[in-house]
């Protein structure tokens, strides 16, 4: 065994991540499951070795708005939360896609509606993707499905906000954030000096500096001919994204007749039914979107062509099998296969599912 | 080598730490490991499972509905995932916690008396490395030396003088264990 290999929860790799990451700020508040990313980051003390603050707020709209603090000085921060906190959070995640200010959210999603249950769920993609808050905004969505990717999804998130002054969120669930499995951590890196912050951050708020104009991080504008301005340019960096930064994962998708599209935990049950099902001659692959937003498309779009029908598998009642049937234009038959309320189907569920809606038997 | 196992009992009977020493001790042979909890609002004295996958390859869902062995720790938990072990699979039991038969003939039932050998070892503690071991006896999937290797890494130095304690409920457990059922 490598020395380099640990045995951790998802909820663990993502703290572990942030404090080698050379993060500047966690803010959060406890909810299950995903109380173990501020449990690991109190126990670790990041700010007794890279001086990372972890704080532990009065509420989720506390840390969102302490969040909005950090990022407008340029600094790494973020929050975690599960499903009911997220939504506490909204208005700011709003305000800071409206004040371009990035960010990481995680969101260990548990079953809905309102206070729900606490197992896995993957209800909250409408309200990721397709606003959350309010106005005409994005949010750069990444979804692991294992625990690696919790641990590496931590500096490609922040790589993306920062790359297009945005928040992003890692959207999870608790069946990956409460498993244990192998994970190498990235290296660690320091922290930033305020130095390189402003290099890297000349609109951040550090102070002004003599002779330059002063930064103001505003989502205000009452100026409506400018506030189009500024969601032009908003809508214009969202367009680079979908145009660069899409990324997803194909497995056994050359010979497929048919495709499961599943994100997260839903991609990981899949990937057994594709062995089941190819066991019984049934050739089916697997199109997993990585990045929830930008969706991949294009590619889908493109499998339209090839494969005969496809079946979204997530844990909720039909949320991505809008984006899919939106991406193949009608050409084939796009079915959902999904269970409710922190129920997690199992790969022969999934299988039968898949015969029922695509072949009828 | 693929092996699916449901590790289920009561709050407080060491379930998930058994589950995590073996998983712990998978990767110390550089295998696939995965450990996915129940994790409703158990409680002590509630009920409690893991699912415990450890291969040679990359493991698709960590989340199965077939096991290749349960180990059934309480008389709910032998009733929730009986009819959830492959035919032809393994299912072990604690005699002291489950009084009703095991219905079905086409699996190798196991039985197990760790409660009443931790009993007499004077240290109840110790009842989850019992059934550990008589899992590595009849499945030896990892080294004995592996785990022993793998709770000196993971525990905190002030407890390894627990160590040789553990070392010989494992070593128990193996001798106890005792096939009652061999599938049809």
């Amino acid at each position: 065994m490598s020395e380099e290999i640990s045995l951790m929860k998802g909820n663990e790799a993502i703290a572990h991540a942030a404090i080698r990451y050379g993060v500047d700020g966690y803010f959060g508040y406890p909810i299950t499951p995903q109380s173990e990313i501020i449990e690991t980051l109190m126990e670790e003390a990041p700010w007794k070795t890279t001086g990372m603050v972890v704080l532990q707020a009065e509420s989720e709209v506390a840390a969102i708005n302490m969040v909005y603090g950090g990022a407008a000085c340029g600094k790494y921060s973020m929050t975690t939360s599960s499903s009911p906190g997220i939504s506490l959070k909204q208005e700011g995640i709003s305000y800071m896609a409206g004040a371009e200010l990035p960010c990481l959210i995680v969101n260990v999603q548990r079953g809905g509606p309102g206070l729900g249950t606490i197992q896995p769920s993957q209800a909250d993609y409408f309200q990721t993707v397709k606003g959350g808050g309010h106005g005409d905004y994005k949010l750069i969505t990444l979804a692991p499905n294992s625990v690696q990717e919790m641990a590496d999804f931590v500096a490609l998130g922040f790589e993306l906000a920062f790359k297009y002054r945005n928040p992003a969120m890692i959207l999870t669930d608790g069946v990956i954030g409460q498993m244990m499995e192998k994970v190498k951590l990235p290296e660690f890196r320091r922290r930033r000096t305020n130095e390189e912050v402003r290099a890297q951050c000349p609109w951040a708020t550090l102070g002004k500096i003599p002779g330059r104009e002063p930064n103001i991080i505003t989502s205000l504008e009452l100026d409506s001919a400018l506030m189009e301005k500024n969601n032009e340019r908003f809508q214009a960096k969202y367009r680079v994204l979908e145009e660069k930064e899409v990324l997803y994962e194909e497995t056994q998708c050359d010979d497929a007749d048919y495709l499961l599209v599943a994100f997260g935990s839903a991609a990981r049950i899949c990937l057994k039914t594709i062995e089941m099902a190819r066991e019984e001659g049934i050739k089916v692959g697997l199109l997993r979107p990585i990045t929830l937003w930008p969706f991949p498309t294009k590619v889908l779009n493109r499998y339209a062509d090839k494969v005969k029908g496809m079946l979204t598998v997530e844990l909720n009642a039909g949320q991505m099998v809008e984006d899919v049937r939106l991406a193949v234009e009608g050409k084939i038959p796009v079915k959902h296969y999904g269970r409710l309320g922190g129920i997690v189907p199992t790969p022969d569920n999934v299988l039968d599912a898949l015969k029922e809606k695509c072949f009828h038997r | 080598m693929l092996q699916e196992i449901v590790i289920s009992g009561f709050g407080g009977q060491g379930v998930l730490s058994m589950g995590k020493i073996l998983a712990f001790s998978g990767i110390m042979e550089d295998k696939e490991v995965s450990w996915f909890p129940a994790y409703g609002p158990e409680q002590r004295g509630g009920t409690a499972n893991v699912t415990v996958i450890i291969s040679d390859k990359p493991i698709s869902s960590p989340v199965v509905n077939k096991y290749d062995i349960a180990i059934v720790l309480n008389q709910p938990s032998l009733e929730k995932f009986e009819n959830t072990v492959k035919p032809g699979g393994v299912l072990i039991y604690d005699g002291y916690g489950i009084h009703k038969k095991v219905q079905r003939s086409d699996i190798n039932v196991y039985r197990i008396n760790a409660m009443d050998e931790s009993m007499k070892m004077n240290n109840t503690k110790v009842f989850n490395m019992i059934v550990l071991g008589g899992l590595l006896k009849i499945s030896p999937m990892v080294e004995v030396e592996n785990v022993m290797e793998g709770l000196r890494k993971s525990l905190p130095e002030r407890h390894h003088k627990l160590l040789p304690m553990n070392e010989e409920a494992i070593l128990r457990g193996m001798e106890i264990i005792e096939l009652e059922q061999e599938a049809e």
